[in-house]
């Protein structure tokens, strides 16, 4: 608005009060009846009420979720702290805290304001569950699998030059295997092929079983954990009458026994 | 050319047994057959209902005669068409027809009711057996005859005449047999074996299962003793009979059982703390037990009480040690099977286990020592001259170390064991295909298959 308008303002006004004045005095018209009263903002008006306000659950496991409800009567704004800011007069919503928090409601008045507050209390989830289990090996398949059967020569239970590569690799094995089961123990059979007699073939198997022990032995496996049983010819893993039969039979067998 | 002359007395049937030497001390053992006397055993007819059972009647008595060894047996095709079956039935022999001049005197020929008829040409029985059975009130009987063909006159031929009863049943057939065998074996001395038992492992109840199995001498009257369906195996048998021990793996680890024959019950038995207790063999008294433990790590000899209590060790060696049998005359030593020098042979040591020595020469391997009841033969399986595994049966006079071969490569042959009359063999051969039981003659004759079911191993033969 610049300085002329003013002016124009200025003279207006003074011709108006002018001509008022000047003008001859006129019966008194009555007053024009007072116009209904405007509720305004600024008036004061009834104060705020909150008829409710909850956290549904009040108790969550971290990482779960509550619901804030509320409902509030009489206020001209709401409004909820740590985050949640403002919202209507009723309502809800969902919160997640990571720890137990307490939640404080202002509503605002025009005869006053009303505060509440809903605490949800954050409890620490359990320890995680074990990992799924590994799909775990039955005695008898660990055994099939990582622990070899022994060869040995016509008429001879000591441990061969190539048994002992393998029985040092049973030995880890075996070592292995007793561990994951610690109630197992391990028989040691001892076979011989079909040509010594029944009777002497016993006391063969007896000494197979027994040498191949004391060698898983000195290996470290306990000897409380080792069993020897001579089945002689009477258990042959073949029957043909070759010398690859005879050798196939003339062994040590190891099995788990719970 | 060597020629020694080995004489063996069989117990009770003071048969001699004589074996000839010759260069590469091969040995050739004969039962004296130049001696044997002739026998023809026309079958007997059966009456009413004892009728179905007669051929079973038959057959054993036939046999029975035949396996002794002790006798010849004239040839069937041979027999006169009309035997005797009652002594009324025979009749005098007709004095020879007149020889026309320039022909031979004519046989007199009464188409078998005279005893002429058997003892003369083509037959010549020294001995004529016949008789007919019949079912006498509900019974089967059996009227059995022996008579001696050389002897003109009829009643003085007359050996014997006896009336056998039994059960009409094929069971009572046998058995009736068994006993007339018995009697005609007797007029020659030789003992029967009617009513003794042979014990055996048997598969027959399933592949990989072995029992123990029982059946009479001849094969008949099969069943099983145990049904631990495992492998039980090794039996051996007390000296009264009584008493059977065998090798079981029932519990696991092969332990030593003991069993009653006569009560049919298991009898207890401490085994000691060993991988493997096996082999059980009983001393002539019974009163003690000797078997193989791996106690010491290595399979040895010991011996125990009846009932396992107090066992010691006999044998002392690094070696794998088995199969003991106590000489059964004596009782004062032992024959066993040793690795000590090698591939295993037979050996025999005092009851303290001094004294060893290899009975066997070293050759192949030697196993199934078992002594004739006269304490000084065993019979044992060798695979001298043969592949390993190819085992066959020979007989040894411990005392001179002479070794006789009695089977000959027919399969394996094993686990041989005399017959309490100490003339025959009972052992097991897969000559059939399959592991079966057989018996024969100390001479290697006589063949006879006892088993066809499943596979059969170590038979035991007890009275």
């Amino acid at each position: 608005m610049n300085k002329r308008h003013i002016a124009v303002m200025l003279l207006a006004a003074s011709i108006l009060m002018f001509a008022a004045g000047c003008k001859k005095k006129q019966p008194v018209a009555p007053p024009p009846p007072t116009p209904p009263a405007q509720p305004t903002r600024v008036e004061k008006g009834p104060a705020a009420v909150i008829n409710s306000f909850r956290a549904e659950p009040s108790t969550i496991v971290r990482g779960e979720s509550s619901t804030l409800r509320w409902d509030v009567s009489n206020a001209t704004e709401v409004t909820i702290d740590n985050g949640v800011g403002t919202v209507p007069a009723r309502g809800s919503r969902q919160v997640t805290p990571s720890a137990s928090t307490t939640y404080r409601m202002t509503a605002k008045g025009g005869g006053g304001d009303a505060v509440s507050a809903a605490t949800v209390s954050v409890t620490n989830p359990p320890p995680p569950p074990p990992p799924p289990a590994a799909p775990k090996a039955s005695l008898s398949e660990r055994m099939a699998k990582e622990v070899q059967d022994v060869f040995f020569d016509y008429d001879q239970s000591e441990v061969r030059e190539d048994a002992r590569a393998a029985l040092q690799r049973n030995a880890d094995a075996i070592k292995a295997i007793l561990n994951d089961f610690p109630s197992a123990v391990i028989s040691i059979e001892g076979h011989c092929d079909e040509r010594g007699s029944a009777e002497y073939n016993l006391g063969l198997g007896d000494r197979r079983a027994t040498s191949t022990k004391e060698f898983l032995s000195q290996m470290g496996i306990p000897a409380d954990r080792l069993k020897t049983i001579s089945y002689g010819k009477e258990k042959p893993f073949c029957t043909d009458s070759n010398e690859q039969c005879w050798q196939q039979n003339r062994r040590a067998h190891f099995v788990g026994v719970q | 050319m060597k020629r020694t002359t080995l004489a063996i007395l069989f117990a009770g049937a003071a048969l001699a047994v004589v074996a000839y030497s010759q260069a590469q001390s091969d040995i050739v053992i004969k039962l004296t057959g130049g001696t044997k006397k002739v026998i023809a055993l026309p079958d007997f007819r059966g009456a009413g209902g004892a009728a179905p059972f007669t051929d079973t009647f038959n057959r054993t008595v036939f046999e029975d005669v035949q396996r002794s060894g002790m006798m010849g047996m004239a040839p069937k095709s041979f027999y006169p068409l009309n035997p005797p079956q009652q002594e009324s039935d025979l009749r005098p022999t007709p004095a020879p027809t007149p020889a026309r001049r320039g022909e031979q005197p004519q046989a007199p020929n009464c188409s078998g009711r005279c005893l002429s008829d058997w003892g003369g040409a083509p037959l010549s029985a020294n001995y004529l057996g016949f008789g007919y059975t019949a079912d006498q009130g509900g019974q089967f009987v059996a009227f059995g005859h022996l008579y001696n063909t050389a002897v003109p006159d009829i009643a003085g031929a007359k050996l014997f005449r006896k009336l056998y009863t039994a059960p009409l049943t094929e069971e009572g057939a046998r058995s009736a047999a068994h006993e007339y065998a018995a009697d005609i074996l007797k007029q020659f001395g030789v003992p029967s074996l009617a009513g003794s038992k042979i014990y055996f492992v048997s598969d027959r109840t399933g592949r990989g299962m072995k029992e123990i199995w029982q059946m009479d001498f001849d094969g008949a009257n099969q069943k099983p003793l145990t049904s631990f369906r495992s492998i039980s195996t090794m039996p051996a048998i007390s000296p009264d009979g009584l008493r059977l021990a065998f090798t079981t793996y029932a519990k696991g680890q092969p332990q030593i059982m003991m069993y009653s024959t006569e009560t049919g019950r298991f009898i207890p038995f401490r085994n000691s703390a060993a991988p493997t207790n096996a082999q059980a063999s009983f001393t002539p008294d019974g009163e003690h037990v000797l078997y193989a433990s791996s106690v010491s790590g290595y399979l040895q000899i010991y011996m125990s009480n009846a009932d396992g209590t107090n066992p010691r060790r006999i044998s002392t060696s690094r070696a794998i040690e088995a199969e003991p049998k106590v000489n059964p005359k004596t009782g004062t030593d032992i024959v066993f099977v040793s690795g000590r020098g090698g591939l295993q042979q037979i050996y025999r040591m005092n009851m303290d286990g001094a004294d060893v020595d290899r009975l066997t020469n070293g050759e192949g391997e030697a196993s199934n020592p078992a002594w004739h009841p006269d304490g000084q033969h065993i019979a044992f399986a060798w695979t001298r001259g043969y592949a390993p595994g190819n085992w066959n049966i020979f007989i040894m006079d411990v005392a001179s170390r002479e070794t006789v071969q009695l089977t000959h490569g027919e399969g394996r042959n094993e686990n041989p064991t005399w017959a309490p009359d100490g003339r025959h063999l009972v052992f097991s051969s897969n000559r059939a295909g399959g592991s079966q039981i057989f018996s024969m003659l100390a001479d290697g004759t006589e063949v006879k298959q006892l088993t066809t079911q499943g596979s059969n191993w170590m038979p035991v033969w007890t009275k």
